[in-house]
């Protein structure tokens, strides 16, 4: 049987400790299947060093960890980022370029969404987008969390690693569908991704041909040549999902492609409100439904 | 005496140095916001004599007001001068201007501009590489939260890694006791860590060097800062200057050494300005 993700990341992570590359850190990694199970059961002798309850100074351990080793940081909540990510912005994302002294740091920062609340739902990448120095892909199959491990070994860089929970039993890899004349390219990013295989099935019994994008590379963005020859030849206008609030990632990639192609690219995303814990409250991914009427709108019908 | 005079030699490098800084502030040579640490010089210059002897090469984590552990330390001087000067061809290559100073060298890693933050950097390279650290911090930037869950956490760990608090009393122009009521050493001792009030004299630092990089340790010195925080201005409430006092101390030897110092800096600025 294939692989899940959430094998592929926990084999990931063993290997790492024992080429003693460097070490994994984060909170309350003992309590294995805390982390979703993506957690060899190991001890700090083996290099996975749980840190204490200090979020602010937790990312900044890390960042003086990256200049002397490639560690991996756990961040179990992408929202937790507001207080870990300043110091690895500040620091290990420049530390290269103005002391010439490189801080890798392989970020594995988890997505989650369903009545979790407003800080540790949905993801947060674009917290670190806008600023220089980073690195960041969301990888939602084995094959590309291999890919992404294996660009961190061969670089220096902080690596984001955009992760989604719910997509730690996928074991599949999802491919590009890009149509000859498409009506309609949908840009997916994350646990969005899955959604946009639904929709395009959900389409084709209508008759309606939708393109699939997979953004696995986020910062710096790589958009496909086929991405691009797909938009511009499309009936109507691309859709560009995120898991984030749109005032970010999405709405800058969306520029970019706009911009090589003249065509116009919406967005969709997390809602522009707070999200709560009740059903009735929370603030989800883009839903089969939402991006249903959205398709429908850029379709006029 | 030896140890006192060869401080006092580093000393002498430093305050000249920031002298000649201040100069070419005034005179709008250096168009950076430079911060300099005359008064303060003793603390680095120390620690660099008793590592030396101790036959160790830290790992050095200062924070803006940084010349003097850089000078110190072995830095090159006129790469340093060029830094300020803001020019391809300073340490960081015109990234780092005065308050941002890195040198992989001399094991000097810079600082990012956010006050406190080589507080955790430090315990972290600290805990990853077992090899001693010192971390300077100022005694505002020790209140920063995330240096205190740094201290906690390397504690815990055991690490060998001096927090060095340059205690000047002051946070721009803000006096401590405007700030807080607690004491640095209280906290740090609350978190097991060996903790001292100290002056900045190289007696009262040495005589604290046998704890120096077994466990954590904090020295919390009492230190005078002669010049505003930002710029070449001196500071009209003076209490007392560390360099006069050990000159006087060491006697005829440091006036010699304070003039040839004085001489070395201003030809190699001369040198520096020249080359344009
Ligand atoms: C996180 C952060 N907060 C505030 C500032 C603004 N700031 C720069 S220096 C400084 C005072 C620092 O005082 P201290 O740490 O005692 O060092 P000193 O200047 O006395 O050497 C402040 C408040 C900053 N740079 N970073």
């Amino acid at each position: 049987m294939a692989k899940t993700l959430r094998e592929t990341i926990k084999e990931t992570l063993r290997s790492h400790l024992k080429k003693k590359i460097g070490k994994v850190y984060g909170q309350c990694l003992n309590a294995v299947d805390w982390i979703e199970g993506t957690v060899p059961s190991l001890k700090e002798k083996d290099g996975l060093i749980d840190l204490s309850m200090a979020d602010v100074a937790n990312g900044g351990i890390v960042v003086g960890a990256g200049l002397i080793e490639k560690p991996i940081y756990i961040i179990r909540f992408q929202g937790l980022n507001w207080f870990n990510a300043p110091i690895i912005i500040n620091y290990a994302c420049k530390s290269k370029e103005i002391w010439n002294i490189p801080c890798p740091i392989f970020i594995r920062s988890i997505g989650m969404e369903g009545s979790i609340g407003p800080v540790t739902g949905s993801s947060h990448h674009s917290i670190y987008f806008r600023m220089p120095g980073i690195k960041i892909v969301s990888p939602m199959t084995p094959n590309e969390y291999r890919k992404a491990y294996d660009y961190f070994i061969k670089n220096e860089d902080v690596l984001y690693l955009s992760e989604h929970s719910k997509s730690y039993n996928n074991s599949k890899e999802l491919t590009d569908k890009l149509e000859k004349n498409t009506d309609v390219i949908i840009f997916a990013i994350s646990i969005t991704r899955f959604q946009a295989y639904k929709i395009k099935n959900y389409f084709k019994k209508l008759d309606i041909k939708i393109s699939i994008a997979n953004i696995f590379w986020i910062k710096p963005f790589k958009i496909k040549r086929k991405w691009l020859e797909t938009l511009k030849n499309s009936k109507f206008d691309g859709l560009l999902l995120d898991d984030d609030y749109v005032d970010g990632t999405a709405k800058a990639l969306a520029y970019e492609l706009t911009k090589k192609t003249k065509k116009n690219v919406r967005v969709l995303g997390l809602e522009d409100r707070s999200a709560g814990f009740s059903r009735s409250k929370d603030n989800l991914s883009p839903n089969f439904e939402r991006i249903r009427k959205e398709v429908y709108k850029i379709i006029k019908k | 005496m030896n140890y006192r005079l060869n401080v006092f030699k580093k000393a002498s490098l430093c305050r000249n140095f920031e002298l000649s800084t201040s100069d070419h502030i005034n005179s709008g040579k250096i168009y950076v916001p430079t911060y300099v640490s005359t008064g303060q010089e003793f603390i680095s210059s120390s620690l660099s004599i008793i590592s030396k002897t101790k036959k160790i090469k830290p790992l050095l984590f200062g924070q803006h007001r940084c010349h003097s552990i850089y000078l110190s330390f072995g830095g090159k001087i006129d790469y340093l001068i060029d830094e300020l000067l803001g020019r391809d061809t300073g340490i960081n290559k015109g990234f780092s201007g005065s308050a941002s100073v890195g040198n992989s060298k001399i094991n000097m890693y810079g600082h990012d501009g956010l006050m406190g933050s080589n507080g955790p950097i430090g315990v972290g390279a600290c805990f990853a590489s077992k090899k001693p650290t010192i971390i300077f911090l100022g005694d505002a930037a020790v209140e920063e939260d995330y240096v205190l869950g740094a201290m906690g956490w390397a504690s815990k760990k055991k690490l060998p890694l001096i927090f060095v608090i340059e205690d000047n009393n002051f946070s721009i122009a803000t006096e401590k006791a405007v700030r807080r009521n607690w004491e640095i050493k209280d906290i740090a001792k609350s978190f097991k860590i060996k903790a001292f009030d100290i002056k900045d004299c190289p007696l009262e630092i040495k005589y604290k060097s046998k704890y120096f990089f077994k466990q954590p340790i904090l020295l919390n010195i009492f230190t005078n800062r002669i010049n505003e925080h930002r710029g070449g201005e001196s500071l009209k409430k003076n209490k007392y200057d560390r360099y006069l006092i050990e000159m006087k101390k060491i006697g005829k030897k440091a006036t010699i050494i304070d003039q040839k110092f004085k001489k070395l800096i201003e030809k190699l600025w001369q040198k520096r300005l020249e080359k344009r």
